[in-house]
This record gives structure tokens, sequence and C-alpha cells, in this order.
């Protein structure tokens, strides 16, 4: 264990004593050395709020108006690669959400065949 | 093409679980409806083909609908099934959504009335003018229809996602779970639960758990448990108080703090927890590991069975492409002697808590044809690896079995493969 990597999480000099690395520790500093910024609380309140909000779509008619006559000619800002993510300056437009799924199809359970 | 996909999503199954007798096996899915597969009679001429399961029944449960208040759309997905136990010729089974849960009826239909003196064979009207002789009407027999109607609706209870119901001995009521609070219902009533747990802190800033399963215990009507993200899980007593939110006991494992990691409390996130029939064990399911606990004791659990440890050494990638948080349900079979559980690339693994003995076996119409034995799969971790084995990199994390389910006194197992159904019988002798 030496390399770059170290420097940054500082975990591995706690765990050289050991017989082996963690297999745990090794993955964490893999993470933290893709995404730097992460969290410093394990776990902890961004995943419990992500999980609450789950089905959250944030399509307002009245900010979608007031938007569109502040824009005036303007040009609207359209979704960035995540659709699903809709944050800040973005004003979502109806071509934005997903559309809504027919419904009352048959399971495939229901018709096929039983082997 | 689209439509082609929309189809395939709504087909993936995201519940499976079998009545009281083991004569039915429900399965919720994606797209809301839930398919009831019956057993068939065993016939003496055909002793070597145990019965069967085919579809009985079908229906739509749920439907999508949108919030507008909250501006959330709430999905038709069924999360649960649990059925109550017979009592008359109609059978009867909860199904619920993130919001709504509901209680269907179903019954049969093998008889109909036939000579009626005011209408037709048609069912039109006939003119009373011309009826000059009165007949009673008769019961003939007709091909079996299985109506399912929806007979109540409790709704509006829950501000987040419900992840369990669960019906209580008593018969009468049931309780279902979100992220932060347990309800208790009467089955006859809709308008109104009470609230028996309620975890939601006064700032939600300070959230650290939620709830993440539910189950009453199944002979004691006031005793329940609950699970949560931290890995710890709760007893408590209706009788008690209330408001349950001082538990009876606490279930927690102490944990070694030099293996604490950045995924330790994702992955001691418990995603199921069953009682025992017996009712003196509960058995949870966290991300690596199963473990059985005794009620009577608090500070650990009395065994650990290690699923797929050597997803130890993926957890970084399996945190990118959120595996890592998917929830994995668990199984006793009916003597409590063995335990299930589902892994990746199809896979589903048996613990035999008496001979300590586990397999590893795999859930795929490639790799096993119907009525051959399944063949005992291995995983192998590193070095060299066997003609047979399957190398922990070649492992497909897409095809993953969260949701199986036992008979309850046979060796009978549902296992749902995403947008397929298995059913594996012990073989006859």
């Amino acid at each position: 264990a030496g390399g770059p990597e170290c420097d940054r999480c500082g975990l591995v000099e706690d765990t050289q004593e050991k017989e082996g690395i963690l297999p745990e520790r090794a993955e964490e500093a893999k993470l933290k050395a893709k995404y730097p910024s992460l969290g410093q609380k394990p776990g902890g309140s961004d995943f419990l709020m992500k999980r609450l909000q789950k089905g959250q779509k944030y399509f307002d008619s009245g900010d979608y108006n007031m938007a569109k006559a502040k824009m005036k000619n303007k040009q609207l800002p359209s979704a960035g690669p995540d659709k699903n993510l809709v944050t800040g300056d973005h004003i979502p437009t109806p071509q934005d959400l997903p559309q809504r799924k027919s419904s009352l199809v048959t399971s495939k359970l229901a018709g096929g065949q039983v082997e | 093409r689209n439509k082609t996909t929309c189809l395939l999503k709504a087909d993936i199954i995201s519940t499976v679980e079998f009545n009281h007798t083991g004569e039915l096996l429900a399965t919720g899915d994606k797209g809301g409806r839930v398919v009831i597969f019956q057993r068939e009679q065993e016939s003496k001429n055909q002793v070597h083909r145990r019965g069967e399961y085919n579809v009985y029944s079908t229906f739509q449960s749920h439907e999508p609908e949108f919030d507008y208040l909250k501006s959330l759309e709430i999905e038709e997905k069924i999360n649960k099934i649990r059925w109550l136990p017979q009592q008359n010729a109609a059978y009867f089974l909860l199904s619920t959504n993130d919001k709504t849960v509901k209680l269907w009826k179903v019954s049969e239909r093998d008889k109909r009335p036939e000579g009626y003196n005011l209408k037709d064979e048609e069912g039109r009207l006939r003119d009373p003018a011309t009826i000059t002789t009165l007949r009673v009407p008769v019961l003939r027999p007709m091909d079996l229809m299985v109506e399912a109607t929806p007979r109540r609706v409790f709704a509006n209870a829950h501000t987040y996602h419900i992840n369990s119901i669960s019906v209580n001995s008593d018969y009468e009521t049931y309780m279902s779970a979100d992220d932060l609070r347990i309800n208790l219902w009467n089955f006859e009533i809709t308008n109104q639960s009470f609230n028996i747990v309620d975890i939601k802190p006064a700032n939600m800033e300070e959230l650290t758990e939620v709830i993440t399963a539910a189950e009453f215990h199944p002979h004691h009507c006031n005793t329940f448990v609950y699970s949560s993200s931290k890995g710890t899980i709760r007893l408590c007593d209706m009788r008690a108080s209330a408001l349950c939110d001082r538990h009876t006991k606490f279930f927690e494992e102490p944990e070694d703090p030099s293996n604490r990691s950045f995924f330790s409390e994702i992955i001691s996130s418990i995603s199921d927890v069953k009682f025992s029939h017996s009712g003196r064990y509960i058995m949870t399911r966290d991300y690596l590991t199963v473990k059985v606990w005794d009620l009577n004791m608090e500070n650990r659990p009395i065994e650990t069975y290690q699923v797929h440890d050597y997803l130890r050494s993926k957890l970084c990638s399996l945190y990118e492409n959120d595996c890592i948080f998917d929830k994995f349900e668990c199984v006793w079979n009916g003597s409590d002697s063995v335990i299930m559980t589902g892994s990746y690339n199809n896979f589903f693994r048996m613990f035999d808590r008496n001979t300590k003995r586990d397999v590893t076996l795999e859930a795929s119409r490639e790799n096993s044809k119907p009525r051959a034995i399944l063949k005992p799969r291995k995983v192998c971790v590193g070095g060299k690896r066997r003609k047979d084995e399957i190398s922990v990199d070649s492992l497909d994390f897409s095809k993953k079995i969260l949701h199986t389910a036992w008979h309850p006194s046979e060796n009978i197992i549902a296992v749902a493969a995403t947008n397929n159904l298995y059913i594996f019988q012990d073989k006859v002798n």
C-alpha cells in the first residue's frame, strides 16, 4: 500500500500495522479518490433524505409560467443529461417530465406458459 | 420501442407470498398487478407429478397516481402482499404500494342461475304481457370464474413510503410501516388508523435512521418488531403504551470500531426482518449477511451467515451503481431449520441451521431444464477458477433475486428473478 491516494485518504497508515488491509477500507480509499468531496459522515442524512424524497417531480405550472413570462423572448434552458434531477435555475417543461405509463396490460406471468 | 421497455419494466416482480396453506401463491409487480397461482389437486393417476401451480386469478391492484399538492409521483408498484388466513370460501389478501393498502377478496363462481321469468337467456327484459307461466330459476354449473374485488382501501395515512405490512395474529388488525412511522389498522375501518411508532425527529436535519421493515409476532398479538437503516431491531409491546416509541427490547450487534469504514452503516442497514414460525427467533438480512437472533438475547445474533462476502472488495463499484442499496428479503422454511435469501447473478442461497451446510443455486432458464435437479453453484474469489465456478467479476449485478418465498409446510420455493417466477420443489424419491 503506497502511492498518491494514500496521502489524501490518510486511512492506510492506520491499517498498515494489521495483517492485511480490510477490503472495505481499500474500497473506501478508491471511492474517496474518485469523489474527494464525498460527505464526511458515513451513511448519514444525505442518503436518508434522498430516500424519503423518492418520487418527487418538480414540475410546477406556476413556476413554469412565471419563468416563461420573465424570460420573454429568451429561449428556455432545456433539461440537462439527467432529466430526473431538477435543480436551481432550470425550469422544467412538460417535455422533460417522464410520460405517464399506460396501465391495464396483463402481466406476462398471467398469460405465460408454466414450465 | 418505448412501449416495449415500459412493458418489461412493469413485469418486474416486486413481491412473492404463499398463503397460509400454501395452496395459493401471489406475486405483485412494478405495474401494480397481482397474479395468483393455485396448486393443482394431486391426481391419483400421476403420483410423480406433485401439484403444480397454475394461474388462478390476475387483477390490477394499484394504478399510478400523481399527488399534485406535493408534486409527488406515486408508483403503482406493489411493495408487499400479505394473505389473511382463510375463514370462509373466499380468499383475502392485503396489497400495498408506497401510499395505499388495499384489501382484496378473491372468490370463485362456478354456478349461475338460469331460467329467469323476467329476463330471457341473453339477459334482455321480457314483455310481462307475454309471460303466462312461472318457473323457478335453477342454479346450473358454469365454467369456473375467479373474481377479485377490492373490499377496503386504506389510504392517506402515510406521508412516507410504505415498506411493510403485517397481519396480526388476532386477524382483526394489521400494521403498515413507512420510513418513519408505523400505523395500526382495523380491517373494518378505513378512515382512521392508530399511529403506534413515530421516529420522525422534530428537526429533519437530525434524521439519522429510518424504519426499513416491520412484522407482528406470529402468536402474540401485542408484540411486533421493526428494523432500522442502522442495523438495529426494536421489539415493542402494544400493552405498554399507545405510542410505542420506547422499545421493550433493542437488538444490536456491537461493532468493532477498527472495522469501521464509509460503507459500514450502509451495509448494516437491515432490508428485511422475519419472525420464525415458532416465534422464538427473528432473522434479519443486511447487505452481506443473514443473522438469526434469539428474542431472549439482545446483545448479539446467535447465528450469522455470509451470503456473498466476496462483495466486500467490490463495495466501491457497488456504491457507484447503487447496488449497495438493493433490498434483499429472507425467508424461513416451515420448520425453521433452513433459511433462504437471494443474491446476484440470479443466485440464491440456502443455509441449513442444523447441519451448518449451505448451498448456492441459480434461477435461470439457460442453465437448467425444467424438472432437472438444480446444480449447486460456486463463486470463485481469486486465484485459480475451476471449470464450473464463476468469478466475482463475471457476476451480473442486474440479475438480482430480491424476493423469495417458502411454502409453509412443504419444500416448495418460489423465486422471483426480475420478471420471471421460478417454482422449485423437492425431488420425489
